[in-house]
């Protein structure tokens, strides 16, 4: 017993690798301040054009969703930041993460919005065209509105599932939280700053967890 | 008594025809509709009416045929289909209400996003057409808060609002109780009196009888007879009209 409480919940070291994992914590804010808002966008557009009369652009979208959606996200990191060098393009790191991410989350965005949109009945759409809206003003003001309240709790949840994420960011080096405790994890050979940064996620997750449950039983009742 | 002003069309329809893939669903519709005049629009289920009444502000897109509101065309390349359409308010069987929105706001969005009125008068004038529906004191209930025939007064208010030209409504009681559809006829008989122009498509018998100036029978997608109620309901000409009536009566 003594023995887990020195190797994983050793405060001393904990307390030592504090800065650096709080520092860490900076960096996966700061990536899910910029993947979460652009995967929105994208899933936005892949969304809409999955539902589109256009057979071309809808097949489009749906080609984007599937693919992103099956190709596992370390691989398609690691294709970005140690692959495309080859083809003569040296992306730092932050922003290999950024483009990986960013294709990887507009997928699970796009499916999830794409559900919201088709859960919007049909006359919603032409009770607004008929008082002269345009199509863009009709999917800003009624039907995008109804979209988005209705799968909210899934919205939020995959926004959970970036702040995880965001730890496959150590591979290529990004001194986001998981790797900064890594770091110190491989100096110390203790595995404390690890249980330090789980704890930080579950800080952090937790309370957004809680929300996401008050909506789902709100929706259901 | 009749409000209409013959002569003065506020809604022509011409040669429409529309098909649904190989099933052709109007064939030849001709049809005008004076000023302040109230047409009903009778028929059995799949007789074409209520895809008529979706033409006229095409959320059907006719395959061919013209359509004039006001005198100004609202088929043919270059109409400014968003602008023509606030000229034709639409009343649907299912309201749809937006339920995201309070009344008040169900009937300021287009006064604000389309005619971009500014918030206090886009809200005056929908305070106004709420209070013509008899539905003032609920401007800040969502759809959800208020009754079957609560919502389709808010929806007639919505449409009012915009000041239209023609009115058309699409089997507005039918989705409601019994119980609730007098107060929406009431509204329907108020807005004639104010001499609204209005084509209805309507299984509400006695209203037509009472208010409609016209009564038009289709069944198979074509004009099958039209004339007063008094024509239509106390001597119909036609065999399937006989028919249709009998099996309502019977």
């Amino acid at each position: 017993m003594d023995a887990i409480l020195a190797q994983f919940f050793n405060l001393e070291i904990m307390a030592k690798a504090l800065p650096l994992v709080l520092k860490g914590l900076g960096v996966t804010l700061l990536i899910c301040a910029v993947v979460i808002p652009l995967g929105l966008a994208g899933g936005l557009l892949a969304a809409l054009g999955s539902v589109s009369r256009n057979r071309a652009l809808r097949w489009a979208s749906i080609g984007f969703v599937d693919f992103f959606r099956a190709l596992p996200p370390l691989v398609l990191l690691i294709f970005i930041y140690a692959g495309l060098p080859f083809a003569g393009l040296r992306l730092s790191p932050f922003a290999a993460v950024t483009i990986a991410f960013f294709l990887n989350n507009s997928a699970y965005f796009a499916e999830i919005l794409r559900a919201g949109l088709l859960s919007v009945p049909r006359g919603q759409g032409e009770a607004a065209r008929s008082t002269g809206m345009s199509a863009t003003q009709t999917l800003a003001w009624v039907t995008l509105p109804q979209a988005v309240r209705n799968v909210l709790p899934d919205l939020l949840s995959n926004a959970v599932e970036i702040v995880k994420l965001t730890s496959l960011a150590s591979v290529v080096s990004l001194g986001e939280m998981l790797h900064a405790a890594g770091l110190v994890r491989s100096i110390t050979y203790n595995a404390s700053p690890l249980m330090l940064a789980a704890g930080l996620y579950l800080v952090l997750l937790w309370p957004l967890i809680r929300v996401i449950g008050r909506f789902e039983r709100r929706i259901a009742s | 008594m009749s409000d209409a002003r013959p002569g003065h069309p506020a809604l022509q329809v011409r040669a429409l025809n529309k098909s649904f893939g190989t099933f052709k669903v109007l064939t030849d519709i001709d049809l005008s509709v004076d000023q302040s005049e109230m047409v009903f629009v009778l028929g059995p289920s799949g007789s074409g009416k209520s895809t008529m009444l979706r033409c006229c502000n095409r959320l059907e897109e006719p395959d061919s045929g013209e359509i004039l509101v006001g005198g100004a065309p609202l088929t043919g390349s270059g109409v400014n289909l968003n602008a023509m359409r606030q000229r034709i308010g639409m009343v649907f069987q299912s309201f749809n209400l937006y339920p995201h929105l309070t009344a008040l706001g169900n009937v300021t969005l287009a006064l604000r996003r389309v005619q971009k009125l500014p918030r206090e008068t886009a809200e005056a004038a929908a305070r106004e057409a709420l209070d013509r529906v008899g539905l003032a004191d609920r401007a800040g209930h969502h759809p959800a808060q208020l009754s079957g025939g609560q919502q389709q007064r808010v929806a007639i208010a919505r449409a009012l609002a915009l000041r239209p030209e023609v009115m058309l409504f699409d089997e507005p009681t039918s989705a409601l109780d019994p119980e609730l559809v007098g107060d929406v006829l009431a509204v329907m008989r108020d807005v004639k009196a104010q001499g609204m122009t209005m084509l209805v498509v309507s299984h509400e018998m006695k209203f037509a009888r009472d208010a409609a100036d016209r009564v038009i029978f289709m069944d198979g997608g074509r004009i099958v007879e039209q004339g007063t109620p008094e024509q239509v309901f106390g001597a119909p000409r036609e065999a399937r009209t006989r028919a249709f009536l009998g099996r309502l009566h019977g």
